[in-house]
């Protein structure tokens, strides 16, 4: 196992980039899905508003 | 009226021209910082005449295309802002008319006097003779691409506020084809190859440009 | 898209040889190539998009190219990073001018500004209008670029480059490979439609916020 992490001498290397890559694409993943969730949520809500507000006019 | 391409863009072009003369101060501007942002050079890197003389002609490129982005930003705003560029286009002139005249008063304001200035900084920066000939053809094939890619910009950011940083962000990218092969035409053993793509990468940008900068200008009179 | 992942790096970790020059650096290939891909594939999207903005005027084609481009970014972004990395061991210096990792450059530099020019206008139909002339300008440009960064990479360095693995690559290297470039075109059809979603959620948003105000000026 310990081999393994090390990679030959060159550990820093190579974890950095799948951590670089790993991070990266999780942040933009993560922060696309928040956004999604939260605005359509909102837009839902704007809607079934003026569904409200037509139904009482 | 004249009818007809020619005519229509001859009569756009005087007209620009006259406008500029008014406001020539600007196209003075212009001429200062090339030769400020050469000379800064040799602050940065140290005096020392072989290493400047080394990258002359690169400093000389940098430094013109920077002065080149300057004038940009003012180049249809103002006739966009007072319905000029409306009244163009009811009175039948092309939009695609109205960017080439812009291109070229662009070319023949900032971009030539820079150019006919190359002399001087390359003088000032040590560049060996041999190379100035072919400094000066690459600057003067080359500062076309660089007005129609710039003209591109400026009408896709008519009336954006801070307009100039975002015209520069995207001449940039866009110039550094004609960046390389400029340069690379003052170089003594690519200079042919370099210059052949320098026509190549100008002719492009010139079929290209006034089209696209057209459309931007539509968009903009939406 | 996860499986894909999953699979992907354990053969990029685990079971792929080591490079007879490089050893265990190689693997950073793995992450950084299939980035590469992507940078570009996601401008050939924005692209595609864009021509279909401009010739059929689809609206969800703008709202494809709006999405699509941060993800290129940060592919691009991914891209230059794990390559700086891979180069360092490799090459000892922590940037290198070659040509491949200075064209990513450049178009990381065309992704920002195409970003920003959707953000220079408050309305959106002329944003999308000039961002998708913007898109087409530079996927003419891209060709020409690429060709000038390699004519001036070998113009000041004649000595050849290392390339990955050779001219060609290993069977074993290419499966990871390819596994991993599945499951980045995975994740960039995941996000990009995560971001449309978003995109359109918000564009009801601002109708619905414009209604109300037309309404209120109305009842005045």
């Amino acid at each position: 196992m310990n081999e393994f992490l090390a990679m030959g001498g060159y550990a820093a290397f190579i974890w950095a980039s799948y951590a670089a890559a790993a991070l990266g694409l999780a942040a933009l993943g993560v922060s696309s899905w928040r956004a999604m969730r939260s605005l359509e949520r909102q837009a839902d809500a704007a809607r079934a508003e003026r569904r409200a507000e037509r139904g009482r006019a | 009226m004249t009818a007809g391409v020619d005519g229509g863009i001859g009569t756009l072009v005087r007209r620009e021209l006259q406008l500029v003369w008014a406001e020539r101060s600007g196209g003075a501007i212009a001429l200062i910082f090339f030769v400020i942002v050469a000379s800064l050079f040799p602050f940065a890197v140290g005096p020392e005449p072989q290493v400047l003389a080394r990258i002359a002609a690169g400093i000389v490129w940098v430094s013109a295309l920077l002065a080149c982005l300057l004038s940009l930003e003012r180049l249809f705003q103002p006739d966009a802002e007072d319905g000029t560029l409306e009244q163009l286009v009811v009175s039948g002139q092309s939009l695609e008319a109205v960017a080439i005249a812009k291109m070229i008063t662009h070319w023949l304001t900032t971009a030539l006097p820079l150019v006919l200035l190359t002399p001087v900084t390359a003088a000032m920066l040590g560049a060996p003779f041999e190379v100035w000939g072919t400094l000066l053809l690459g600057l003067l094939l080359g500062t076309p691409a660089l007005s129609s890619i710039g003209a591109v910009a400026a009408a896709l950011t008519v009336g954006v506020r801070r307009g100039g940083v975002l015209i520069s962000l995207l001449v940039l990218p866009l110039a550094v084809p004609t960046l390389i092969f400029g340069v690379g035409v003052a170089d003594p053993l690519a200079g042919g190859s370099a210059l052949k793509w320098l026509g190549v990468t100008t002719l492009l940008a010139l079929a290209v440009g006034p089209f696209a900068a057209a459309a931007g200008l539509r968009v903009a009179m939406e | 898209m996860f499986a894909a992942f999953a699979t992907g790096l354990y053969y990029a970790l685990v079971a792929s040889p080591i490079d007879y020059l490089q050893r265990d650096t190689v693997r950073i290939m793995y992450v950084h190539v299939p980035a590469a891909w992507m940078a570009l594939g996601s401008y050939t999207t924005i692209a595609i998009a864009s021509l279909v903005s401009i010739v059929w005027r689809h609206p969800l084609a703008d709202v494809c190219a709006k999405a699509a481009a941060p993800i290129g970014a940060v592919f691009t972004a991914v891209c230059l990073v794990t390559g700086s990395l891979w180069g360092k061991p490799t090459w000892g210096t922590w940037w290198q001018w070659d040509a491949r990792m200075t064209s990513v450059l450049v178009l990381l530099f065309i992704y920002l500004g195409y970003m920003a020019l959707w953000s220079a206008f408050d309305d959106r139909q002329r944003a999308a209008r000039a961002a998708a002339i913007l898109a087409l300008v530079g996927a003419i440009n891209l060709p020409i670029i690429k060709f000038s960064v390699d004519w001036w990479n070998t113009l000041h360095q004649p000595a050849s480059v290392f390339r990955s693995g050779g001219p060609t690559i290993h069977p074993d290297m290419l499966t990871p490979l390819l596994i991993m470039a599945l499951a980045y075109m995975l994740f960039f059809v995941t996000t990009l439609l995560m971001r449309m979603r978003a995109e359109l959620a918000s564009q009801r948003l601002e109708i619905a916020a414009e209604r109300r105000a037309m309404a209120l000026e109305g009842v005045q």
